[in-house]
C-alpha cells in the first residue's frame, strides 16, 4: 500500500456492465484517479463489461438508437439518423471517427487507462456467470483479475464508501 | 524554479491527474513539483486532488492557454 493510501483509506467499487468505446471510460477514468487519489479502488466485471478484460481489446460504438450522440464535424455536430445507422459499415465509420478525436484531443485510450490501472493495483474481478454465459474461459482474460461472484462484490462493497454501477 | 517539472500539456482527463501522481513519486517530501497543463478541467481537479490526497497545492495560474500547477509533496 502506498503512503497516500494510508492517508486516505477510503474505498470505491465499481461494477462495470457495458463494454463499448464509450462507455468503458467512465470505469477506468474514475477507477484510475480515485487510485491516484489514494482510495483502494475494485472493478467488478459483468456481462458486457467483462470484454474489457480480454486480452486484445477490440472496442466499438454503435450510433444505432442514441439520439444524444452528436459528433463534432466541420464546426457542427452531426447526429446519426436510426435508418443510416443501421447500414453495414456505419457503426465501424462513426468507431473510427471517434478514436480520431481522442487521441486528436489527448485523451487516452482505454488500453492505456486499464494498464493504468493494473499498475495502480486497481483490484479487478471477472464475473464467472459471466464467463459461463458467453463462453469466456480465463485465458481470453489479462493476468491479474480475480473471479468471483455477486457475493463476492457484495462483501467487498459493505466495506466502501463509494459504490458505483456503470 | 521548481525542483520536479511535468510537462501535460495537450493531455486531457484524467491524465495530467495521473501524471502528476507517477511525479510525485520521485518528488521528496517537501519537494515541489511544478505542472503545467493545458486541460481548464485541471484547475478544479488538482485543488480537489491536494485536498483529498493531503498535498499542498502552492499556486495555481493561468497565462493565456496554460495553467500553471506547484505541488508541496507532503
Amino acid at each position: 500500500m502506498s503512503t497516500d493510501a494510508q492517508h486516505n483509506a477510503k474505498r470505491m467499487s465499481l461494477i462495470v456492465t457495458k463494454g463499448t468505446l464509450d462507455w468503458a471510460y467512465p470505469p477506468f477514468v474514475l477507477a484510475t484517479t480515485a487510485a491516484a487519489m489514494g482510495l483502494e479502488v475494485s472493478m467488478f466485471f459483468t456481462f458486457y463489461g467483462l470484454t474489457l478484460l480480454r486480452k486484445k481489446l477490440d472496442l466499438g460504438i454503435s450510433t444505432l438508437g442514441n439520439p444524444a450522440m452528436e459528433m463534432p464535424l466541420m464546426g457542427m455536430h452531426m447526429k446519426m439518423p436510426n435508418l443510416i445507422s443501421a447500414l453495414p459499415g456505419v457503426d465501424a465509420m462513426a468507431t473510427t471517427m471517434m478514436k480520431n478525436l481522442i487521441r486528436k484531443k489527448g485523451i487516452a485510450s482505454i488500453e492505456d487507462l486499464r494498464q493504468a490501472a493494473v499498475e495502480s493495483e486497481v483490484k479487478m474481478v471477472a464475473c464467472q456467470m459471466t464467463m459461463d454465459l458467453f463462453e469466456f474461459s480465463r485465458e481470453d482474460l489479462i493476468d491479474g483479475p480475480t473471479i468471483g461472484g455477486a457475493a463476492t462484490y457484495i462483501e467487498n462493497a459493505t466495506r466502501c464508501e463509494i459504490n458505483l454501477f456503470i | 524554479m521548481a525542483d520536479h517539472v511535468l510537462d501535460a500539456r495537450g493531455l486531457n482527463c484524467p491524465l495530467p491527474i495521473l501524471r502528476a501522481k507517477k511525479a510525485l513519486k520521485d518528488v521528496p517530501p517537501g519537494e515541489v513539483l511544478e505542472i503545467t497543463a493545458t486541460d481548464p478541467g485541471a484547475v478544479a481537479d488538482f485543488q480537489a486532488f491536494c485536498r483529498t490526497t493531503g498535498n499542498e497545492l502552492l499556486e495555481s495560474t493561468a497565462t493565456g492557454k496554460e495553467f500553471r500547477f506547484r505541488i508541496r509533496h507532503v
